[in-house]
C-alpha cells in the first residue's frame, strides 16, 4: 500500500445556473478583463488515500465522488492523476 | 400523534418544530439525535431547518449519512410521513427521498422574511386542510433554496401533482419577481411519488402561533393530524 494524493475538481453541470460564476464574470469585466466569456465556480479537493496503485487510488476516489463528494444532479467531477506521497518517517 | 424531530449538529429549526407540535398542537414530540438508531415510535418524522454539519461540502450532503437517516428512509419507504423543512428539504434531496437538488439562491443573498405561497395541490396528507390556490404567508430563511431538477423530473412533478407549494405574489400570481430564490417553476415545496414525503424551503413550523404573526403554517400540521389514525 502506498499513499497517493488525488486531486478532484467538482463543477456545476452544464445548463445549471451558476450565480457565483455570473457574479465573478461581472467583477472581472468591471476590472477591464474584456475577453472574459464565462466562469463556473466549483470546488477543488485533494484526497490522500492508501492504495496498491495509482489506478486503484483514482478508482477509490471516483467511488467517493459518486457516493458523497459530488451530487450528480447538479455537479460533474473530474478525478485527476494521483501522485505518490512520501510518508513521514517511512 | 407522536412527532419525531431529528437534531443534527447545526440544526436550529428543531426547537421551533418541537414548540409548534407541543404548544400549538398539543401533540407529543421527541427529539431524535442524529446518532440514534431508532425513531422511538414516532408516527411522523420532521427533518428540521438549520445548517447541519455547517453545510460543509453541500447543504445536507453529510447529514444524510447520519445513522438516524437509515431509520428515516426506512420509515418513508413504509409510507410513514416525513416533513422536510428547509435544511431538512436539502437533506431529503441528498438522501434520495425527493428528486432534484437545492442550490445557492439566484440572488446570492441569504433571504429571511415572510413570503407568499400558493397551495398547488390540496389533496395530499400535508395540505388537505388548505384549498387549492389558497395563499399562505410563511417565513423563509435560507441561502440555498433554489430548487433545480432536470426537465424530465420537472415535467413528472408538474404532471403528477407533486408540486405542493409555489412562491407567488400577494394575489397569487406566479411571477419571476416573487420567485424569491430563483427556483425552477417557482417551486417552494414538492412531494415524493408516494406522497408521504414533503420537502419545502419555507418554515410552516414558524407560522403556527397567532401571537407571533400569521399562523398559516398550522394547516400542514392539522392536515397530518387529520389523516393519520392512531
Amino acid at each position: 500500500m502506498e499513499l497517493y494524493r488525488v486531486p478532484v475538481q467538482i463543477v456545476p453541470r452544464p445548463g445549471i445556473l451558476d450565480p457565483q460564476g455570473a457574479a465573478v464574470v461581472g467583477a472581472l469585466k468591471t476590472l477591464g478583463f474584456n475577453t472574459i466569456e464565462d466562469v463556473r465556480v466549483g470546488r477543488f479537493l485533494t484526497v490522500d488515500v492508501n492504495a496498491g496503485s495509482a489506478d486503484e487510488a483514482a478508482t477509490a476516489v471516483r467511488r467517493m465522488c459518486e457516493k458523497l463528494l459530488a451530487n450528480p444532479v447538479i455537479e460533474d467531477f473530474m478525478v485527476e492523476t494521483p501522485t505518490p506521497l512520501q510518508r513521514v518517517g517511512a | 400523534m407522536k412527532f419525531g424531530i431529528v437534531t443534527f449538529p447545526g440544526s436550529n429549526g428543531d426547537y421551533d418544530a418541537f414548540q409548534a407540535v407541543t404548544d400549538s398542537l398539543s401533540e407529543e414530540a421527541v427529539y431524535l439525535w442524529h446518532k440514534d438508531h431508532d425513531l422511538q415510535g414516532s408516527d411522523i418524522v420532521v427533518l428540521p431547518g438549520g445548517f447541519s454539519y455547517g453545510d460543509y461540502l453541500r447543504p445536507g450532503a453529510i447529514a444524510r449519512f447520519s445513522p438516524i437517516m437509515n431509520e428515516v428512509v426506512a420509515h418513508a419507504k413504509r409510507g410513514g410521513p416525513v416533513l422536510a423543512i428547509c435544511n431538512g428539504f436539502q437533506v431529503a434531496c441528498e438522501a434520495g427521498l425527493l428528486p432534484g437538488a437545492l442550490l445557492r439562491n439566484a440572488s446570492l443573498k441569504f433571504i429571511s422574511r415572510p413570503v407568499t405561497l400558493r397551495v398547488e395541490n390540496a389533496d395530499t396528507m400535508f395540505t388537505r386542510e388548505y384549498y387549492e390556490g389558497q395563499r399562505l404567508t410563511v417565513p423563509v430563511a435560507h441561502g440555498d433554496g433554489r430548487y433545480v431538477a432536470d426537465a424530465d423530473v420537472l415535467s413528472r412533478l408538474e404532471g403528477e401533482g407533486k408540486v405542493a407549494f409555489r412562491y407567488c405574489s400577494a394575489d397569487g400570481a406566479i411571477e419571476d419577481e416573487h420567485n424569491v430564490n430563483g427556483s425552477a417553476n417557482s417551486i417552494a415545496g414538492i412531494l415524493n411519488d408516494a406522497g408521504n414525503v414533503l420537502g419545502l424551503m419555507p418554515h410552516p413550523e414558524r407560522a403556527t402561533d397567532p401571537l407571533l404573526g400569521p399562523a398559516d403554517g398550522l394547516g400542514v400540521f392539522h392536515s397530518l393530524l387529520a389523516g393519520v389514525t392512531v
